[in-house]
């Protein structure tokens, strides 16, 4: 029973990562088609990041990926310490709010902040015309519209969302007794929550801005729809060129992508044991002293 | 402190819904995009299009349950590994998940595509084979990049399990076969249940997997939603689409709840 069981693992793990280290193979690939494989080169990451289009649209996710990575998780994080002491009226809506945000598909969201922002525009734009005459400010009146912004703005629904999830989940679970022990040692609300509390909560934050990020920077389907034209987003470009058919600068970029998103996950992995590494000692200094 | 949350949720969540239920009772504008009405008629009309609901929920259904049958072995087989193994093992089966969704469904591209495993199955004559842009490529692509998710709460579950209870089992008499009906399923349907909740929904709301793998053939509501949103430019019934996929899936999280109370309730596995 248990070689079956392996087997089955064993297969898996194969089936899991082949098609991936095929990518990563053929994106050295010295030939010109993409799928036979003709001897190794570098030749299309020089095509790749020659390419004007992509160099923008890599800029365009990473800063989608940022902003969102920290507005949610400074919003979240925030809002998760703030709902321990609201109303339970409150803390249900939030509930509510949270949950939602999580389980509606991503394609929903696409298409409601879509509708949202041109209604928006349509009847923000004709004000600020007018404020322009009004004031006469020299110049075009400002026009709003899709762009970078609603991409964010989007993204940071869902990964707020998860913030607040994680977080809350963190403080459930989190010791009390330390916040009270420095309460009584005279520390400042502020002064606990800086040395006491966001310490302990560290994992489950760096966890979130961890999530946010990857989720925003890999997103297609809410960037398709409420992006400006000509912003396009790494995901979107990918997309379209596979639909254009497949050429070989993919694979490249993919293997980029991959390295980006391992490298993230392994920087964070090293700070979060580092960190636990520093509580331990702090705890077991403590426990002698 | 809760206000800039409150009220991002508020204008991004609870607003764009709002106007996505007010565009629902619309009409379409001569021009595409919405005009203002008040008809049940895109409602009405949901009935007709109901190819692509009904798609989605076979294959989210054949996906989840593919996704279970394969990763529950794989799961005890985690758990039931010593110490540092198994969670260098989980980590290795979870990390693909952290990759990106858009490349590891690309990556199928080419090896079903004619290239790939065709050419291959060809050289050993076996005649044209087509895999690509077929049912059976969209529900490949949907366990390849579910199953870490499924694997999760399965082994929380499943690395809880009390072996002791197992050994008992077998010590009363009861087979392999028994013992797993009886002790150990009960014991981890709660973390199956979260497992196929977790899988379930987001399936119901695909669209990179049908458009990428299953080219224009395999219609599902995400592409049928993109289709109405940016194609035929039907903004009112796009929206009275997409409330209709919103109650779907509101539906599953009630039935997840719903047989989530009954029976014990003692140990919950809450991953959501």
């Amino acid at each position: 029973m248990d070689r079956l069981l392996r087997g089955h693992s064993a297969f898996l793990f194969l089936f899991l990562y082949v098609p991936i280290a095929l990518v990563v193979l053929f994106s050295f690939n010295a030939g010109e088609r993409a799928g036979e494989l003709r001897g190794l080169s570098t030749r299309w990451y020089g095509t790749a990041l020659s390419n004007v289009f992509v160099v923008r649209a890599l800029q365009n996710s990473v800063i989608v990926a940022f902003s969102t990575a920290i507005i949610a998780t400074v919003l979240g994080t925030v809002a998760a310490l703030a709902l321990q002491r609201a109303r339970r009226v409150v803390r249900t809506a939030f509930d509510v709010l949270t949950y939602t945000a999580i389980i509606i598909p991503g394609i929903v969201i696409g298409i409601a902040t879509l509708i949202f922002f041109v209604n928006l525009w349509g009847w923000l734009n004709p004000w600020l015309a007018y404020l322009w005459g009004v004031l006469a400010v020299p110049g075009e009146p400002l026009e709003m519209g899709q762009g970078l912004h609603t991409i964010v703005a989007a993204h940071v629904v869902f990964t707020m969302a998860i913030v607040i999830v994680l977080v809350r989940a963190r403080l459930a679970g989190m010791d009390r007794t330390l916040v009270e022990a420095s309460a009584d040692l005279y520390a400042t609300p502020w002064r606990t929550l800086r040395q006491v509390t966001l310490p302990q909560l560290s994992p489950a934050i760096l966890a979130g801005a961890l999530l946010s990020f990857t989720f925003s920077f890999d997103d297609y389907i809410i960037a398709s729809f409420v992006s400006g034209p000509g912003q396009s987003t790494l995901p979107m470009l990918i997309f379209s060129s596979i639909r254009r058919g497949i050429r070989p600068e993919i694979n490249a970029i993919a293997t980029l992508i991959l390295v980006v998103t391992l490298s993230s996950l392994f920087i964070v992995s090293l700070i979060y044991r580092r960190q636990a590494a520093r509580t331990a000692a702090a705890r077991r200094a403590a426990a002698v002293a | 402190m809760l206000l800039p949350s409150g009220a991002w949720f508020f204008a991004l969540l609870v607003a764009p819904l709002v106007i996505l239920l007010v565009f629902s009772f619309g009409e379409r504008a001569p021009q595409g995009g919405y005009a203002p009405a008040f008809t049940f008629d895109n409602y009405a009309r949901l009935p007709t299009r109901s190819t692509a609901f009904v798609n989605t929920l076979g294959l989210a259904t054949a996906g989840t349950l593919l996704c279970l049958l394969v990763a529950y072995p794989l799961a005890y087989y985690l758990a039931t590994r010593a110490g540092a193994k198994r969670t260098i093992l989980l980590v290795f089966i979870i990390l693909p998940f952290w990759t990106s969704f858009l490349i590891r469904t690309y990556a199928w591209l080419t090896i079903l595509g004619a290239t790939g495993i065709p050419a291959l199955l060809e050289a050993v004559g076996f005649g044209e084979v087509v895999l690509l842009n077929t049912p059976f490529a969209v529900l490949l692509g949907i366990v390849y990049n579910y199953l870490p998710l499924m694997v999760f709460p399965l082994y929380v579950t499943l690395e809880r399990l009390d072996k002791r209870l197992i050994e008992a089992s077998k010590d009363l008499g009861a087979g392999r076969l028994e013992t797993f009906r009886q002790v150990t399923l009960p014991l981890t349907a709660p973390g199956v249940l979260s497992g196929v909740i977790l899988v379930f929904i987001p399936i119901m709301g695909e669209y990179l997997i049908p458009a990428l793998l299953g080219g224009g053939k395999v219609f599902l509501v995400g592409n049928a939603l993109v289709d109405m949103f940016l194609q035929s430019r039907n903004w009112p019934f796009g929206s009275a689409a997409a409330i209709g996929l919103i109650l779907l899936v509101l539906v599953a999280v009630a039935a997840y709840l719903w047989v989530g109370s009954r029976g014990r309730v003692e140990r919950q596995v809450s991953l959501l």
